[in-house]
C-alpha cells in the first residue's frame, strides 16, 4: 500500500501522500495538517465504505482493511521484527471495530498496544453492541475511545478533533502558549492517563506526535505547529478531548498500559 | 420552473416520506444521503448496492445452513445474522436490522421454525426495500433529466 520514505524516520504514507515534515522534535517546515492518516478495520465492506467517507470528509486519509490480521500486516507488526528497523509508517488514528471473526478488535487493541512503535497510536473500538463490560475492557486495554454504530458524521468529526492541527490557527498564532487551548480545556477535568499531552495541541492530538521518543509518531511537530482550534462539537466526552494536563514530554510513551479515560458513553 | 420536473420533486418528496413513515428507512439513512455531494453523487448508490449484495450473500449462507436439518448450525446462522444486522443498521435499512433483532433471538434459542420463518421475511424485506429504492433513485434520475435538481427531503 504505502510507499515509505527514508528521511529520518519520517514515511510517506502513500506516494502521493508526502508531508513536509520535520525530523525529531525541531521545528518544522509548514505542514500540511490536514493530512491526518487512519486505519480503518472492519470486516464488513459496507461498513468500510462508509468508515471512509466520514473519514475522508474529515480530509483525513484513510486505509481500510478487513481483519484485524491485516491491519497487522499493514502496520508491519505481523512479524517479529524489532520496530526500530521498520520505516515507520504514518498512522494518526486506528479504528477498529470490535467484532470481527478470526482476531478481534480488542485483540488488535491489545497487539497495538504491545508494540513500541504503535503503541502511543490512539485506538477507537466501533461496535454495533453497547455493552459496558466490553467498553470497559476496552478502556483499560488503553482505547482511546469507543463509538457505537452506525457510525455518524458528528462522531468521527469528534475523533478529528483530538487530532487535528487547524492548519488556519496554526498558520495565525504561531505562539504556543497554554493559555491558548485553557479556554477550551476548562470545562473537562484532567483524564487520569498517563498520556498526558501539552494543552497547545488542538484538543488532544496523539501523544506519539509529540512525545520525543516515538519515532513512529506522525510527524512530529513543532509546539508551534500545533495550535488549539475551537471545539467545533460539544465535548460529551468529558476528559477525552481537551487536556489540561503536563507537557507530553513528561509522559514517557512507555507507560502504556490501564489507560484509563473516560469515554464517550454510547448512551449519550 | 418547468411544472413537470416540480410534479416530479413533489412526487419524489413524497415518497421518500412515505419511505420513512413506513419504517423501511431511518435516520441513518439521512446520515447517508448527507454524505453525499457533487464529488460524491453515487454515494447512497454504492453503499445500497453493496449492501444488497451483502443481503444476498448472507441470505444465502443463512438458507445454505438452514438446510442442514438436524445438524443446523445456529451459531453459524446467528453469525450471519450479526453481520446483516450490522450492514442493514449502517444504511438505515429499518426493517431489515428489526428482522434481524428478532432472528438473533431465534438463533440463540436454536428455534429452527423460527429462523426458517424470519429468514424469509428477511429475504422479502430487503427485496422489498430495493424495489423501493430502484425506484426512488428511477425519480431522481427523471428529475435530473427533466432539468431539475434532485431535492433534500427534511424528514422531520
Amino acid at each position: 500500500y504505502s510507499s515509505m520514505a527514508r528521511d529520518g524516520g519520517v514515511s510517506c504514507l502513500r506516494s502521493s501522500e508526502t508531508m513536509r515534515v520535520g525530523i525529531g522534535g525541531m521545528e518544522s517546515p509548514p505542514l500540511d495538517l490536514d493530512e491526518v492518516h487512519v486505519l480503518a478495520v472492519d470486516d464488513s465492506l459496507v461498513d468500510r465504505i462508509v468508515i471512509e467517507r466520514l473519514l475522508r470528509i474529515t480530509s483525513c486519509k484513510v486505509t481500510a482493511v478487513d481483519s484485524g490480521w491485516r491491519a497487522l500486516e499493514f502496520l508491519g507488526l505481523d512479524n517479529e521484527k524489532a520496530s526500530a528497523e521498520l520505516d515507520r509508517l504514518k498512522v494518526d488514528l486506528i479504528i477498529t471495530d470490535y467484532c470481527m471473526p478470526g482476531m478481534t478488535g480488542y485483540e488488535l487493541l491489545k497487539k497495538i498496544k504491545e508494540s513500541s512503535s504503535f503503541r502511543q497510536v490512539p485506538v477507537v473500538i466501533m461496535s454495533s453492541e453497547n455493552v459496558l463490560t466490553r467498553i470497559d475492557r476496552c478502556l483499560e486495554e488503553g482505547a482511546e475511545d469507543f463509538l457505537l454504530k452506525p457510525v455518524k458524521l458528528a462522531d468521527v468529526k469528534r475523533l478529528r478533533s483530538y487530532l487535528t492541527r487547524d492548519v488556519k490557527l496554526s498558520n495565525a498564532n504561531k505562539r504556543k502558549l497554554p493559555e491558548d487551548s485553557v479556554p477550551v480545556n476548562t470545562s473537562l477535568p484532567p483524564p487520569p492517563s498517563p498520556f498526558t499531552i501539552s494543552p497547545v495541541s488542538s484538543d488532544s492530538s496523539p501523544p506519539l506526535t509529540i512525545s520525543p521518543e516515538s519515532s513512529d509518531s506522525s510527524p512530529p511537530l513543532s509546539p508551534l505547529e500545533i495550535s488549539s482550534s475551537p471545539l467545533s462539537s460539544p465535548i460529551d466526552d468529558e476528559d477525552d478531548d481537551v487536556l489540561t494536563s503536563s507537557p507530553e514530554s513528561s509522559s514517557a510513551p512507555e507507560e502504556s498500559p490501564a489507560r484509563r479515560q473516560k469515554m464517550r458513553s454510547p448512551l449519550d | 420552473m418547468d411544472a413537470h420536473v416540480a410534479q416530479l420533486q413533489m412526487q419524489y418528496r413524497n415518497y421518500i416520506l412515505s419511505l420513512y413513515q413506513q419504517g423501511f428507512l431511518d435516520d441513518q439513512f439521512t446520515e447517508l444521503k448527507s454524505l453525499q455531494d457533487d464529488g460524491s453523487p453515487d454515494f447512497v448508490a454504492e453503499v445500497l448496492s453493496l449492501f444488497f449484495d451483502d443481503c444476498v450473500k448472507l441470505v444465502g449462507n443463512m438458507a445454505r445452513a438452514l438446510d442442514q436439518i438436524g445438524t443446523v448450525d445456529f451459531c453459524q446462522v446467528g453469525a450471519n445474522v450479526h453481520q446483516l444486522k450490522g450492514s442493514s443498521s449502517s444504511v438505515g435499512a429499518k426493517r431489515v436490522k428489526g428482522l434481524c433483532i428478532n432472528f438473533k433471538e431465534l438463533c440463540e434459542a436454536k428455534n429452527y421454525e423460527g429462523c426458517v420463518r424470519c429468514l424469509q421475511q428477511v429475504d422479502i424485506e430487503y427485496k422489498t426495500l430495493k424495489a423501493k429504492l430502484q425506484d426512488m433513485f428511477n425519480l431522481e434520475k427523471q428529475i435530473v433529466q427533466a432539468g431539475g435538481i434532485v431535492p433534500q427531503v427534511d424528514i422531520n
